[in-house]
């Protein structure tokens, strides 16, 4: 008897041995072309933490969402997540999401190693609930050779200016970089806009409530604000300057230089400029990848034209988040310290994909995309611009669908962009002030 | 003229099974006995499903927080909302550009292929559409009707004509959608219809014919009021279909451009997985579920769906 008892006891003891060894933290990303820098930093984690084991699974963003709704409610959320900003707010607003800052304070993790206004984006009061990954600019891109063929220096794309009512030298340079099917230039009176072989710029579509590579950049250049402030309740999407902005993209189909929001809506712009067809297109650091593979001539990055308020660009950040329903808290918080950590950041900042949160990591990061053929300093040279952050609100899906709709019938010209954002705006306000 | 000079006899005698029926008892639990299982699938997977829907319509469940009594504020809301009005809008719209083009297709096919073609194959043919996936038929109309990509404005172009955006326009969203769907569930209709034309005595068609009745006489006087039972099992089934359209417009076009195809099943689905609104999505598909209940009384009640004129 005795002895049974020892071997079942030693079995128990063995089994128990077993699955501690193996805690396992769950960890979900959507972004594919940054799984291998975080395999790799799961890899680097783990050697150093023999008892946890790092699951990586990556879901495209069209799921992602959904995939972690229903994963909060059945109890199998991941552990850690990439986070949004757009998103936090309503995960916060349900108690999903854990507050880090107990433990920063806990550990004495240095904060001020991040992009100013990275980490504060991810706080609501005294709670923080993500700690900073990677950010973002926009930056102008363009086609090298059409540029040349144009008679156009780089120097001369870095130095345009803006304007709603005629487009400044921006405009111009619009006008002159598209092609109809004869040959003409935009800035000829011959020019066809029935039969454009090139358009001289397009915009992505809509953009939803942020507008982020669309029109933000051109909107808060003119002098709009979304709103008062993160969590404010209150909206400006009636503001003028932000109907006149649109006005000015809707009018660019009109006269041929762009295409028609129906025609890219479905592929976006960065798919019709790959093919050749669109000279500059606005878009994110986290393309330059993208057209690295897919743009079979030389692409250029530079900076956006100045507005009438300067030079200004969305600068957004990724985070890490704890689910509070996890059940390894501790093991989790120890991954994500490292995901914040330049340990990791420079796993990642070397993989060139996209540029760590980590200050002192962009000249990596640039190194390695030069090492590649791809110049990105102008994403770092779009930091020293007016930045704004994504606006953050409760309710911001619900938000979205109205500003989207109403920019969509803008920029589609089946309405005035005033009075539809006059009516979007205050839907909007009634939908925040809930 | 046989089979309906028999038919009147029996009407008029005592009808044999009208005797044996006050005999509850063995019979009565054997039939129950077949239904059972079909009876537990739908308590299980109908009856409590849409009894917690309309308790959660009744709340306001986000899904991630504990629900909370909310009386009747959903349905006041909802009468209130513009949206749901809209919703609603674009859904007639779309069951009235759907339903008359593809009810009299599947019926114009289904009398060739009685009259003129009796071939299987062709059969076979007809009903391909209806095989594949709503999701899979909205993937290849997205790609071939692709406003710069596909082949149909390419073919346009080629030969002179002004090429479209379809589902990228606000002004031709909705009917694409509904041109896409029509071609999928043509061929079942139609394959509806011709059981039903097959199920017509053949005499009668050859006593017209002695009579010197043309084919479209043949058509309006026999196999249209024939057809009734047929008819009204297609309507119900295809209309109450067509109100629930969703995943052709959550994969082409995910209620845009602007609005235009945000049908009532899109607007349940963005309140309830979009805005976490649990509650009022809820009490959109109790709504959504009494125009159907509707619907399906007035249309049975309308063509006197139980009588056949043959029996």
């Amino acid at each position: 008897m005795k002895k049974q008892h020892i071997a079942l006891a030693l079995l128990l003891a063995g089994a128990s041995g077993a699955s501690h060894a193996a805690e396992e933290i769950r960890y979900l990303l959507w972004d594919a072309a940054q799984k291998p820098a975080y395999q790799a930093c799961a890899a680097a984690f783990e050697q150093a933490n023999p008892d946890l084991k790092v699951k990586v699974v990556q879901k495209g963003w069209g799921d992602y969402w959904t995939e972690l709704t229903t994963g909060f409610i059945a109890g199998t959320a991941p552990d850690v997540f990439t986070n949004h900003l757009s998103r936090y707010p309503e995960f916060v607003a349900n108690g999903q999401l854990l507050d880090l800052a107990p433990l920063i304070a806990r550990d004495k993790l240095a904060t001020n190693v991040y992009y100013p206004g990275l980490y504060e984006a991810w706080s609501r009061g005294d709670q923080q609930y993500g700690l900073p990954k990677d950010w973002d600019t926009i930056a102008l891109v363009y086609n090298k050779a059409m540029l040349k063929d144009a008679g156009v220096t780089p120097e001369e794309l870095r130095e345009l200016n803006w304007n709603p009512r005629d487009g400044g030298s921006f405009g111009t340079m619009i006008a002159r970089l598209s092609r109809d099917e004869a040959g003409h230039d935009g800035l000829s009176p011959d020019f066809d806009p029935k039969k454009v072989k090139v358009r001289g710029f397009q915009t992505s579509g809509a953009g939803g409530m942020s507008g982020q590579t669309e029109w933000s950049h051109f909107a808060v250049s003119n002098g709009f604000r979304y709103y008062d402030g993160p969590w404010s309740k209150h909206f400006n999407y009636a503001d003028p300057k932000l109907a006149e902005t649109l006005t000015w993209l809707a009018d660019l189909s009109k006269k041929g230089y762009s295409a028609p929001l129906s025609d890219v809506s479905k592929l976006g712009a960065s798919a019709l400029f790959a093919a050749g067809k669109v000279a500059m297109v606005p878009d994110g650091a986290w393309m330059v990848g993208w057209y690295k593979d897919n743009a079979r001539f030389e692409v250029g990055y530079t900076l956006l034209p100045a507005g009438p308020q300067g030079r200004a660009t969305m600068f957004n950040g990724l985070a890490d988040s704890i689910w509070s329903g996890s059940k390894h808290k501790e093991a989790a918080w120890k991954w994500v310290r490292f995901l914040g950590s330049s340990d990791c950041q420079s796993i990642v900042a070397r993989s060139g994909v996209v540029f760590p949160a980590i200050r002192d990591l962009t000249e990596t990061t640039l190194e390695a995309r030069r090492a590649k053929g791809i110049d990105a300093s102008a994403f770092v040279e779009m930091t020293q611009a007016k930045t704004f952050l994504p606006p953050i609100a409760d309710r911001a899906s619900q938000i979205n669908t109205v500003v989207l709709s109403a920019i969509e019938n803008v920029l589609l010209g089946k309405a005035e962009a005033q009075p539809a954002l006059s009516a979007a705006n205050a839907k909007v306000n009634e939908i925040a002030a809930k | 003229m046989n089979d309906k000079l028999q038919a009147r006899e029996r009407r008029a005698g005592p009808i044999p099974w009208q005797a044996a029926l006050p005999r509850p008892g063995k019979d009565t639990l054997v039939a129950w006995g077949m239904v059972l299982p079909a009876l537990i699938g739908f308590a299980i997977f109908y009856a409590y499903p849409l009894l917690q829907a309309v308790r959660t319509s009744f709340t306001d469940w986000n899904l991630l927080s504990a629900p909370g009594w909310v009386g009747w504020s959903n349905y006041v809301e909802l009468w209130q909302d513009d949206k749901f009005w809209h919703a609603l809008k674009i859904t007639a719209y779309y069951v009235l550009l759907n339903i008359p083009l593809q009810t009299a297709l599947g019926l114009f096919l289904a009398a060739a292929m009685d009259r003129l073609l009796r071939s299987v194959a062709l059969r076979a043919v007809v009903l391909f559409p209806y095989l594949l996936s709503n999701v899979l038929v909205a993937m290849i109309w997205l790609w071939q009707l692709d406003p710069t990509l596909g082949w149909v404005n390419h073919a346009l172009d080629a030969v002179g004509l002004s090429s479209h955006a379809y589902f990228s326009d606000p002004d031709e969203s909705l009917l694409t959608i509904a041109g896409v769907n029509i071609w999928r569930h043509m061929g079942l209709v139609a394959l509806l219809f011709l059981a039903g034309m097959q199920s017509i005595p053949r005499d009668l068609y050859e006593a017209a014919a002695i009579d010197g009745a043309s084919e479209w006489q043949m058509f309006r006087r026999i196999t249209l009021p024939l057809l009734r039972p047929v008819m009204v099992f297609v309507l119900v089934t295809s209309v109450t279909g067509s109100l629930q359209i969703f995943d052709t417009v959550a994969v082409a076009t995910a209620g845009g451009p602007a609005e235009s195809t945000r049908v009532l099943v899109y607007y349940i689905y963005e309140n309830a997985f979009s805005y976490y609104r649990m509650g009022y999505a809820s009490a959109l598909s109790v709504v959504l579920c009494l125009i159907m209940v509707l619907y399906t009384f007035v249309q049975m009640r309308l063509l006197n769906a139980n009588q056949s004129d043959l029996a």
